[in-house]
């Protein structure tokens, strides 16, 4: 899938989520997205980007905008080496939470993407994709 | 770190969003704002997040704490000009904010706070046993 346009860039503090949720609407109005699109996935990764330093202990996001035939989506990947997430199944239930949140996040971030998917090794790291396609 | 100015019109608080919000900044202004409920003895808070272009779960708690300090401490919060953009995602996202009451505009909620206020004060209402 060829791949128009790419930026990296850490996700470490709470500034960072903000920094993120920025670019990432950058790219989405870049790529053509309407304002409800553009919020949807701005707010799915602003999840996994808070998921990202309040449990992976920091890390870093790749911004991708893709095009397939006439379709154009983005894709985000995030990527920390912190303890990583022993049972995903239920980190992705409603209500589950570890850090006193509301347990929305993964879940609904879920809820907001096309493509999700989330991989874990307990102690190694997580990596979890994301991508929206209009 | 800048702070979100929290105005008093007559009883009631009114808070302005204009900034990104980013975590802190959200625990800061649920602290300020229960904090001045308190000292000014307000009845009523308003808070309006037209400027806001996302509700994710983070702001989504605060805005649900946030109603239910102010409702412990006997004042009315009502969140008002919510983006239809971001209504549509928050349904997605699956957060209900049940327990703050919304309002379309400033003027809306300041006739809900009023009418929520009023009906306390009847006699009627006062009279506890």
């Amino acid at each position: 899938m060829p791949v128009e346009k790419s930026e990296n860039m850490p996700v470490r503090s709470s500034d960072d989520v903000v920094r993120a949720r920025q670019a990432v609407r950058k790219h989405a109005i870049a790529a053509g997205f309407s304002l409800v699109e553009q919020t949807k996935i701005v707010t799915a990764a602003s999840e996994i980007a808070r998921n990202t330093v309040d449990h992976g202990g920091g890390g870093t996001l790749r911004i991708e905008v893709l095009r397939e035939g006439p379709r154009r989506g983005v894709r985000l990947t995030f990527v920390d080496q912190g303890p990583g997430i022993a049972d995903i199944s239920q980190a992705l239930a409603d209500g589950y939470t570890s850090a006193g949140g509301m347990g929305l996040g993964l879940g609904g971030a879920r809820r907001l993407s096309n493509e999700f998917e989330i991989t874990s090794t307990p102690g190694r790291g997580t990596v979890v994709t994301l991508g929206r396609w209009i | 770190m800048g702070e979100i100015p929290i105005l008093r019109i007559a009883d009631c608080l009114l808070v302005s969003i204009q900034v990104d919000m980013h975590d802190q900044l959200a625990l800061a202004l649920q602290d300020d704002l229960t904090r001045r409920i308190v000292e000014d003895r307000a009845r009523g808070v308003l808070i309006d997040i037209s400027a806001l272009d996302l509700v994710d779960s983070f702001i989504g708690r605060m805005l649900n704490n946030i109603a239910a300090m102010s409702r412990v401490l006997d004042a009315v919060t009502v969140v008002v000009g919510m983006r239809p953009e971001v209504a549509i995602t928050l349904v997605e996202l699956g957060l209900a904010l049940t327990g703050v009451r919304t309002a379309l505009n400033v003027d809306k909620g300041l006739a809900l706070i009023r009418g929520a206020i009023d009906a306390n004060q009847r006699p009627d209402a006062r009279r506890k046993i």
